[in-house]
């Protein structure tokens, strides 16, 4: 040792003679100086195993909350036939159908690149590009205004998805009646997307000719017609889709699994709610400069004669004339054409627009079917345009035999958002661009957890973004992205749109023979549903389902 | 050499703490990212501003670019962490963290009216964190001292034997 410190200071290596000593003390400080910061690597390791099993009791999140992996979309068959469609309407939603399987017309097209040059970062024009083909020809179009029927045939024609100038296939036919256009014999199947008081009819017609139909929501206008369209479906042999595109929701499909098993414990309230605020939101459509009594046929759009006096009979009956018209109906009116939600004497208001959204997301998680009763309130509060239906609406729903509530509440002038809730005895699950739970404080399944301190109620504690594998500790920066919807949802890596998965949807059950998500006995709930909400309104009272009668009382 | 010599024994220690610091802040980041499931840069990189924000967004969009960058990121930070910590070829590593910084700087740069998504935790103006941190290690890449305490002690002997 004591050779060690005399030769401590001495590094030159000039003197050979001490070396063998020198080397020895040399190399015990060498490596000291050498590996004097090793132990930091040793307090990191540490460190990342004591984070680490303290994130394990999160993690416990991810196992409460497991769900199966399942195919979300029906596959495609790789040779399924081409299937022959016909749109009827091509107004705002039409086109977005056609749009969403491939079709647009090229000046929409043309809007696409055009925005995606001025903005690289905006990449719906390569996304519309890049969607499936659904292997369809369009063979025939039909709307009453006369640009609309153009448009829908330069779309249908649109089959290399291009902008001017481009290479277009055959234009479809363009039929003056819809009635013509269900009659042709090289239409297998119809896209209806016209105003609500045209739905019922149009669907009982095109089951009638055998038509396979794709319908916007909500089923039907009144009440009497719902039982006729049910019955058309029923006798008929073809498959029918409600536009319920919220069937594709993935989201929908984990919420269901999780309250199954009965995660969030008894749910006994569910809140909904639309929040707009905007002109378009609340339905004040624009204008089409082409449109003149010469270029749309008014006699069409006044509706079919059955269901119109079915109307008039439940208005009158009711003593509820102060919300038929208040223009007479033969009378042409460009703001009744364009903004026809805005008049019940076309519409079904927030209740069948908005309110069967939400109601049919919530049917398929809990299989809620026809509620015991509706409670309806609201009015006409900001837009004092001269409408009928209430801008502010307010409806409770009881399914009694569930043993819960489903509260829907919207309005128009305001856009605040107010998340989907399921209250549940032991949690609370948000549906939104993503499923939150957050567990409840007098929970009695967590009481354990909560006690120990691995979970802390009342805040988030669970968190599923689509698209994304299941994680209990998704990051702040994740949640943020994805509540403001930056995340995109994703089917085995690739972006869909789920009007599109929908549409798909109702195709391959044509090719393969199968039912739809959105079929009629959902439908039928649906519009059962929708139409107590509405005359609870109309009438200011309860309404009730008798379910021996099937009737609402 | 010459100026290593001349270290004092305080300024040695700040020095190396300050090198083993920065190593720990890159290890940490690495490991983080590595340990986080499904961590992806998309997010940070769909958030970018500045000039350089179309360069970085299309990146992001990349299906195979991104996983690329992904990687790179992880283990870069992992690599740049140890060999600071540890003394080794800190030359060559601090070459690459301040590589690393610019990226980071230049995609998110502090500028007047920037907004992000992902906020920053503290206030910057000009100068941010990322900026600190380059000019910490231009500092450590002048004032060398893994010869002094590091493996680059024993590396650098090997070198001279041979």
């Amino acid at each position: 040792m004591s050779d060690d410190i005399n030769n401590r200071k001495d590094t030159a290596p000039d003197n050979e003679k001490n070396r063998p000593v020198k080397k020895h003390s040399e190399s015990r400080r060498d490596a000291l100086k050498t590996l004097a910061t090793l132990p930091v690597l040793g307090a990191m390791g540490y460190g990342v195993y004591k984070k680490k099993k303290n994130e394990e009791n999160h993690r416990i999140a991810s196992q409460l909350f497991h769900f199966d992996e399942k195919q979300t979309i029906l596959p495609v068959q790789p040779e399924g036939e081409q299937i022959r469609l016909g749109i009827i309407g091509f107004g705002i939603r039409g086109s977005q159908l056609l749009q969403a399987i491939g079709f647009a017309t090229p000046t929409y097209v043309e809007d696409l690149k055009e925005t995606s040059r001025k903005n690289p970062s905006n990449t719906r024009y390569q996304d519309f590009l890049d969607q499936d083909s659904v292997n369809v020809v369009i063979n025939g179009v039909c709307d009453i205004f006369e640009t609309y029927a153009k448009n829908a045939s330069a779309a249908g024609a649109n089959i290399n998805r291009e902008g001017l100038n481009g290479k277009y296939g055959k234009a479809p036919k363009i039929y003056k009646h819809y009635k013509e256009l269900l009659a042709a014999p090289d239409i297998d199947a119809v896209i209806i997307a016209t105003p609500d008081h045209w739905h019922g009819t149009m669907i009982m017609d095109a089951a009638k000719a055998g038509k396979h139909i794709y319908a916007e929501k909500p089923l039907t206008w009144t009440v009497p017609e719902t039982y006729l369209v049910k019955e058309a479906i029923e006798n008929s042999n073809i498959v029918f889709q409600l536009g319920h595109q919220g069937r594709q929701i993935e989201i929908y499909k984990r919420a269901r699994d999780i309250i199954e098993k009965g995660q969030i414990g008894k749910v006994s309230l569910i809140e909904t709610s639309t929040n707009r605020n905007d002109p378009n939101g609340a339905w004040v459509y624009p204008i089409h400069e082409d449109a003149n009594p010469s270029t749309i046929d008014w006699a069409q759009f006044e509706g079919p004669e059955e269901r119109v006096k079915e109307y008039m009979d439940y208005m009158n009956d009711h003593g509820l004339e102060k919300y038929i018209g208040p223009e007479s109906r033969d009378k042409f009116s460009l703001e009744r054409f364009f903004r026809w939600r805005c008049w019940w004497d076309y519409s079904t208001g927030l209740s069948g627009d908005l309110l069967t959204h939400e109601y049919d997301a919530m049917n398929q998680i809990f299989d809620l079917g026809i509620p015991t009763s509706a409670t309806s309130s609201g009015g006409v509060y900001f837009f004092k345009d001269g409408r009928t239906v209430p801008d502010v609406l307010q409806t409770t729903f009881e399914f009694a035999d569930k043993d819960l509530t489903m509260l829907y509440t919207a309005t128009q002038a305001n856009q605040y958002n107010r998340s989907r809730k399921i209250m549940g005895h032991d949690a609370t699950m948000e549906l939104g661009s993503a499923l939150t739970i957050t567990i409840d404080g007098a929970s009695t399944q967590y009481k354990d957890k909560i006690d120990s301190g691995i979970i802390k109620p009342g805040e988030p504690f669970y968190r599923y973004i689509p698209g994304r594998s299941v994680d209990a500790l998704t990051s702040a920066t994740e949640m943020y992205f994805a509540e403001r919807g930056l995340l995109f949802s994703y089917v085995k890596g690739k972006r869909y749109n789920t009007t599109f998965l929908h549409i798909r949807e109702w195709l391959e059950c044509i090719r393969q023979g199968v039912q739809p998500s959105c079929g009629i006995k959902e439908s039928f709930e649906e519009a059962i549903t929708a139409h107590m909400g509405t005359r609870a309104y109309l009438e200011g009272k309860t309404k009730y389902w008798d379910k021996e009668k099937k009737e609402i009382v | 050499m010459n100026l290593i010599n001349r270290y004092s024994k305080p300024q040695l220690f700040s020095l190396v703490a300050l090198r083993v610091v920065i190593g720990w802040y890159f290890l940490y980041e690495g490991l983080a990212k590595l340990f986080s499931p499904n961590w992806t840069s998309y997010g940070y990189l769909m958030d970018s501003a500045g000039i350089f924000a179309p360069f970085f967004k299309e990146l992001g969009l990349s299906g195979t670019m991104i996983q690329i960058a992904d990687n790179i990121n992880i283990y870069g930070l992992i690599a740049i962490g140890l060999c600071l910590i540890l003394g080794s070829f800190t030359k060559i590593a601090s070459l690459l963290a301040l590589a690393f910084l610019s990226m980071y700087y230049l995609s998110h740069p502090p500028l007047i009216g920037a907004q992000y998504i992902l906020r920053p935790e503290g206030s910057y103006l000009w100068v941010d964190k990322n900026a600190v941190i380059f000019f910490a290690i231009v500092v450590l890449l002048f004032f060398p001292t893994s010869r002094l305490i590091g493996l680059d002690r024993y590396i650098y002997k090997l070198k001279e034997r041979n």
